[in-house]
């Protein structure tokens, strides 16, 4: 065991011991303490991975939900064949003993073609649907995966899989592990924020707070989600007729009262629970500045088609990059409304509009501050959708092949990766799991997925469970 | 050290005589390093096992002759863990796990120097009653037998115990850990100044008596369960098993022995004439996440609730990790996967729906009036159905009764249906027969015609209409619960790799766990085991697991940390019982009557539960993480008791034991994601929105936001100790909530009218009702200066202190000018925010 893995061991040993008990940063401090004896400052978190097990490429992500489940034959699959069978029975072969949702008991399963044409752009001819205006701009910094699969064929269960690894709630969340690893560079904001945002069309499906949890990491490293209506952080404003001053007048007596106590009976906690409303306080000024986009040029609203902080896609993609500008770890979107059981065609049409400008904007904003080499973009649903009709103008959940975009840092740009079959059902070419996207990302911030890990429950947990691989193909 | 104890001594002697050091204890030592580092490859699980070796048992270990017992050069375990040749040397670099250190490596050869001695785990051996330790001339007070364990041990490492804390900080103490709510002053005046001997054993037995006793450990024992007021997928939508919460407080209020606590709410419906509680407890079963969403296939959803049962059961009663072997066997402990399924085999006969609403649930009446209401209901019922049937049967036997039956209009014609009744074919083929030659069944078939259709009986079908919907509209004035209903088994199946697709596996009948203790033979007759024959041999005294558990997590409650800090994992991975023999000593003595409340007692009674948690630096450089309890643990209080104390400080708490779940302030919009149907949180008015935390609704895919930031779960798995974070949205709550502004504005009302005259007394006042203290000097000026600052703050803006004071739902006094209450409100708002106010010290 080297240095490294012994400080590891050891700082993952306390953690797993905070779980039960004691704040994690306590508990550092007060081996600090044992150290120096003396009191200390409490320090920010810095993640259990102190150097980096691989050259970081990226220091954080920004992770793109679209919500419902985005018809990858609709986007960035197109299937020849499926459109010339159009009408015609799927053939058995394919889908017989498969899982299936809302078609069960459905006498016969229908081809059903791509209801859009496809174009191909750039350099590296990168596929994608007719409607695309203007991601085309920049579709030779895009790897577009058509060959991801993954496990739960519902909306819950496939969220929580795709945030955690496993469809069995309680685990940590993508954004809880990496802030747990790496902590987060933001001084006054946490590390890991949710944005979400509706689309027009009615098919809203609920996404639960676990899909941002911490799971049985400390509460420290949950997602704190940022809300463009209401509160921006949940209690985040003073009670009426307290204005800033006398909020600070109250949190320096309560800071001052506590150090008083801290004297008497020497508490970590007490130093940590002191730093915790300094932070609080800051978020109070610092979180209200960020989500007003008074400093952004007009021009750069109008790129993003943002019309300002208003929870729409292209408001958070703003928003997420001013978010990674600050420092925050893990900036997770999630845009609702991609559930197309019906009406597919019209649907998706509504989703490109949404999706297209803000999310070609935030590669090029992010190119035009330098930032895109460091931010490490995934854009995809929890699952993709059936090549079999339902209703005569949907697609129905599917869990065997679907299409994830990525971009930014590390990534091979203009790269198509994997494929499925003719029909777009099974991914068959370099099949992508989840586990693989875990353990890619993880690889990218500089983390070996197989070493992150934290003991609960007897056994050493990680974001890819027993699983995963990082697919070298996708890397520049 | 003055009073060393013979073994001590005989310790110390031995080892100023330079002899060899005591042998390497193989469950301390040596199992830990096994496990960790080989038992993956080469331990319980068949599939996995690599060379066909496994380390896990002594006998394939010395026959596979890996290990030679006395001969470490010979053993291949050692020469392998020691190798330089990356090919050859274990663990296998690419499992990542870190080679074994130069220690590990010594005591391994040691180990088996000494003969490789094996022993069993010890949550899985039978429990037997250690003797308690003997301390001759003590230095500390002995109170009871645990402080002989507690003692012992720290007479053995040197270390001396934290002194008995004083008594404003016991009576929080032991009032948080007891009723999860603060002493009033008064209390806390009288504790003070009682003299007699047995006065802290009379403020025990008072706050066990108290009805919110049973609250505080319903908070522990519904984590475990995950009891929450919504299913948990997708929709999310309510479930009705708020009566099982009831039930869960009234058991500890009556300290009910946990064997029937355990028997009831497992298979409380298999009981023989279940009384209404014994039902409502069997909503154990219910508590479980289940789905309404769309698409969902029976299939995966059933074999889903089976694992989540067999997982909850495992946590819950055997403290482990059973759910491990869903996909295979356990990689360190026992299990098998034939296990796990016939555990859940155990289960398979709760009939639900897999996919769907969980529907309205049983009526539990819970008052005398609603209990004769619902009987009364019930048979108005009976009485309108027996009238029908009569009538029908004299009409079905009458002559010429069906002469005009064409011609009967439809009585349920709907939108698109006949306008006459539609006669059926075997109908019509009977009145074709003459009246006398028709059989007794026959007519029976014309009764029942006659019952739905025949315009005669319009009236009496009306009265039964009448009353079926009155039963209906009484019964949901009744509190419903998803209680357990039996019914016929599902099939289980062994799921290979836990794929519920495949059916390939063999088919499980129920039955405990092979390694563990048999059931007793099926009595004649008797064609399976049921819910209740598992509930029985988990409380059986041959069980090694329930009573080691729970008595470590009682534990747990009232020290910060377990004997066995794993709370979640008994088992050969967790950790070990820092205090083994305490621990099974404390087990049996729970183990002989079952009796929590004794338990508890004699824990709250220990000399090492009264100690000051206050960590001298010595200790806490020889012990940081307390594993010797040499001191007491502080910890903050639990999300729900946090908000019960702030209520109660400012005294608004709604003191109401029991009933259903509550909806105070909650951010509005917290549930925008929410769908199917989309929901606001519509807040409760009146003295409800004031009740304790664990009343709160609790939404498992949005659980209430500030009870969150403190860290409470959200219940869609167990949780057997709850992380305690420290974080800025803690402090954002506790400053902003309107809960809190609220209960601040309420305390400085009080204050105001009860704490004196003058600002020096008043915060003397506020503090003291606080913190159980009076405040020092420095701390009162602080607060003097803070309110004189906000005095003149809201004196020169009083609009500002009206909208202040417009907080909550109760209007501020008139008789007290609004920037003098805006200034102590602020005060106030500080005071609750203290550590030291939210803490248990």
């Amino acid at each position: 065991m080297n240095l490294h893995a012994l400080r590891l061991h050891q700082r993952r040993t306390f953690l797993t011991q905070s779980c039960r008990g004691v704040g994690a940063l306590a508990l550092a401090s007060l081996l600090d303490r044992r150290a120096a004896a003396a009191p200390q400052k409490v320090e920010k978190w810095k993640g259990v991975v102190t150097k980096p097990h691989v050259p970081p490429k990226v220091k954080r992500v920004i992770f793109m939900v679209m919500a419902g489940g985005a018809s990858h034959l609709e986007l960035f699959d197109n299937k020849p064949e499926l459109a010339k069978r159009h009408g015609q029975q799927m053939p058995e072969s394919i889908t017989k003993g498969q899982p299936i949702a809302q078609l069960q008991g459905s006498a016969k399963l229908i081809c059903f073609g791509p209801q859009w044409g496809f174009k191909k752009h750039g350099k590296s001819g990168q596929e994608m649907n007719e409607l695309f205006v203007h991601l085309p701009e920049v579709a030779d910094d895009l790897c577009i995966v058509r060959s991801a699969k993954t496990e739960a064929i519902n909306h819950d269960p496939a969220h929580t899989f795709m945030n955690t690894g496993s469809t069995v709630s309680g685990r940590p969340s993508m954004g809880s592990w990496l802030t747990y690893g790496l902590g987060s560079e933001a001084d006054d904001l946490p590390g890991f924020v949710v944005l979400t945002s509706n689309g027009r069309g009615g098919q809203n499906q609920p996404i639960a707070a676990r899909q941002w949890a911490a799971g049985f990491l400390p509460g420290q490293f949950q997602g704190v989600q940022l809300r463009s209506k209401g509160d921006p952080v949940l209690y985040l404003p003073n009670p009426p007729g307290v204005e800033m001053g006398q909020q600070k007048d109250v949190i320096d007596a309560v800071a001052r009262l506590n150090e008083l106590q801290n004297a008497a009976v020497d508490d970590p906690e007490i130093a940590t629970r002191i730093a915790q409303y300094e932070l609080a306080f800051k978020m109070q000024t610092s979180v209200p500045a960020l989500m007003e986009f008074k400093d952004e040029p007009a021009k750069v609203l109008e790129m993003y088609g943002a019309k300002g902080p208003d929870g729409s896609f292209a408001g958070n993609c703003l928003l997420a990059r001013r978010l990674a500008q600050k420092g925050v770890r893990f900036i997770q979107l999630y845009h609702r409304d991609w559930d197309h059981h019906g009406g597919i065609k019209d649907g998706i049409k509504l989703k490109i509009e949404e999706v297209d400008r803000p999310l070609a904007a935030l590669v090029k904003d992010l190119k035009r501050l330098g930032m895109f080499e460091d931010t490490l973009l995934v854009f995809t649903g929890e699952f993709g959708r059936t090549p079999m009709s339902q209703g005569g103008s949907g697609r129905d959940h599917h869990m065997k092949g679907f299409s994830v975009l990525l971009a930014g840092g590390g990534i091979k740009g203009g790269l198509s990766h994997g494929a499925t079959d003719e029909f777009g059902y099974n991914a068959e070419e370099k099949v992508f799991p989840i586990h693989d996207l875990h353990a890619t990302m993880l690889h990218l911030m500089g983390i070996d997925h197989e070493r992150l890990t934290v003991k609960f429950q007897g056994r050493d947990y990680r974001l890819t469970d027993v699983h995963g691989h990082v697919v070298k193909d996708i890397l520049a | 050290m003055r009073t060393l104890l013979p073994v001590a001594c005989a310790l110390l002697f031995a080892a100023s005589a330079g002899a060899a050091p005591p042998p390497v204890d193989f469950a301390r030592e040596v199992r830990p390093i096994l496990s960790g580092q080989c038992f993956q490859c080469h331990g319980p699980d068949e599939k996995a096992r690599k060379a066909k070796l496994r380390l896990d048992l002594r006998d394939e270990a010395i026959k596979s002759g890996t290990i030679v017992p006395g001969k470490p050069d010979e053993s291949e375990v050692i020469t392998r863990v020691c190798s330089t040749d990356p090919d050859a040397r274990m663990p296998p670099e690419k499992l990542k796990k870190p080679a074994l250190t130069p220690d590990q490596i010594a005591t391994l050869k040691r180990w088996v120097a000494e003969g490789a001695k094996y022993s069993d785990h010890w949550s899985f051996t039978k429990l037997t009653r250690p003797p308690v330790p003997e301390i001759q001339n003590p230095k500390f007070e002995i109170r009871n037998p645990i402080d002989n364990f507690i003692l012992y041990r720290l007479l053995r490492e040197g270390v001396e115990p934290s002194k008995e804390v004083d008594r404003v900080t016991l009576i929080r103490r032991l009032s948080f850990d007891l009723t999860g709510l603060p002493p009033t002053p008064e209390d806390v005046r009288a504790f003070v100044s009682d003299k007699s001997p047995n006065a802290y054993e009379k403020l025990v037995d008072k706050l066990l008596a108290s009805p919110h006793h049973g609250e505080r450990m319903a908070v522990w024992w519904l984590d475990l369960v995950r009891y929450a007021d919504t299913i948990g997928y997708h929709s999310d939508n309510p479930m009705n098993v708020y009566p099982y919460r009831d039930y869960v407080v009234r058991a500890f209020n009556a300290n009910m022995p946990f064997d029937q606590f355990t028997v009831e709410q497992l298979a409380g419906d298999l009981l023989p004439k279940p009384t209404k509680w014994q039902l409502v407890a069997s909503t154990y079963n219910r508590l479980l996440q289940t789905t309404e969403e769309g698409g969902s296939q029976a299939k995966e959803y059933e074999a889903k609730y089976a694992a989540d049962r067999v997982r909850n059961f495992g946590q819950v009663w055997l403290g482990g990790t059973l759910m491990c072997a869903e996909c295979h066997n356990h990689k360190f402990d026992p299990y098998t996967q034939a296990d796990f399924y016939s555990m859940a085999a155990f289960f398979a006969d709760i009939q639900e729906p897999a996919v769907g609403g969980r529907g309205p649930g049983t009526p539990i009446p819970m008052t005398a009036e609603q209990e004769a209401g619902v009987k009364r209901v019930a048979r108005d019922v009976l009485i309108a159905q027996a009238k029908l049937e009569a009538a029908a049967r004299v009409f079905a036997e009458s002559e010429d009764a069906f002469a005009n039956v064409e011609k009967w209009p439809n009585p349920n014609p709907g939108k698109k249906g006949p306008a006459n009744v539609v006669v059926p074919a075997d109908v019509k083929a009977i009145l074709a027969k003459p009246s006398d030659k028709r059989t007794p069944a026959e007519v029976g078939r014309l009764a029942q015609f006659a019952r739905d259709n025949a315009p005669d009986l319009n009236a009496d079908r009306a009265a039964l209409a009448t009353a079926t919907a009155a039963k209906t509209a009484f019964e949901n004035t009744v509190p419903r619960a998803l209680i357990t209903i039996a019914g016929a088994p599902r099939t289980v199946r062994v799921l290979p790799r836990g794929n519920w697709l495949d059916e390939s596996g063999p088919v499980m009948t129920p039955k405990t766990p092979g390694f563990l203790p048999p059931l007793p033979p099926l009595a004649a007759g008797r064609g399976r085991y049921n819910r209740l024959d598992l509930a029985r041999w988990t409380v059986s005294p041959e069980n090694p697991l329930t009573a080691r558990v729970t008595a470590n997590r009682l534990w747990r409650l009232f020290f910060g940390y377990g004997i066995a800090r794993s709370l979640e994992e008994s088992g050969v991975q967790g950790e070990l019982p820092t205090h083994p023999e305490l621990l099974d000593w404390l087990a049996s003595e729970f183990g002989k009557k079952w009796d929590v409340r004794h338990l508890v007692k004699l824990i709250v009674m220990s000399g090492a539960y009264r100690q000051s948690s206050v960590e001298t630096p010595a200790v806490r450089e020889r012990d940081p993480m307390n594993k010797l309890f040499a001191r007491q643990t502080r910890q903050r209080l639990d999300a729900e008791f946090i908000r019960d104390t702030a209520l109660s400080i400012g005294g608004l708490l709604n003191p109401t034991v029991g009933g259903p779940s509550v909806k105070p302030y909650q951010p509005p919009g917290y549930w925008a994601a929410l769908n199917f149907p989309p929901r606001e949180w519509q807040k409760d008015t009146g003295d409800k929105v004031y009740r304790r935390g664990m009343y709160t609704h609790w939404q498992r895919s949005f659980p209430h936001p500030a009870m969150v930031a403190l860290d409470a779960p959200s219940r869609e798995e167990c949780t057997c100790d709850r992380a305690k974070s420290n974080i800025p949205q803690q402090a954002l709550v506790l400053l902003n909530d309107p809960e809190f502004v609220e209960a601040a504005k309420a305390f400085a009302i009080k204050t105001i009218k009860e704490g004196g005259e003058g600002g020096t007394d008043r915060i003397q006042w506020a503090f003291e009702r606080a913190t159980g203290r009076k405040p020092k000097v420095g701390e009162a000026v602080i607060l003097i200066q803070l309110l004189r600052k906000h005095e003149k703050h809201f004196a020169d803006k009083p609009e500002e202190a009206k909208k202040l004071l417009s907080i909550g739902d109760t209007p501020p006094p008139k008789d007290v000018k609004p920037e003098e209450l805006a200034a102590w409100v602020s005060v106030c708002r500080a005071i609750l925010n203290l550590h030291e106010t939210i803490t248990r010290q």
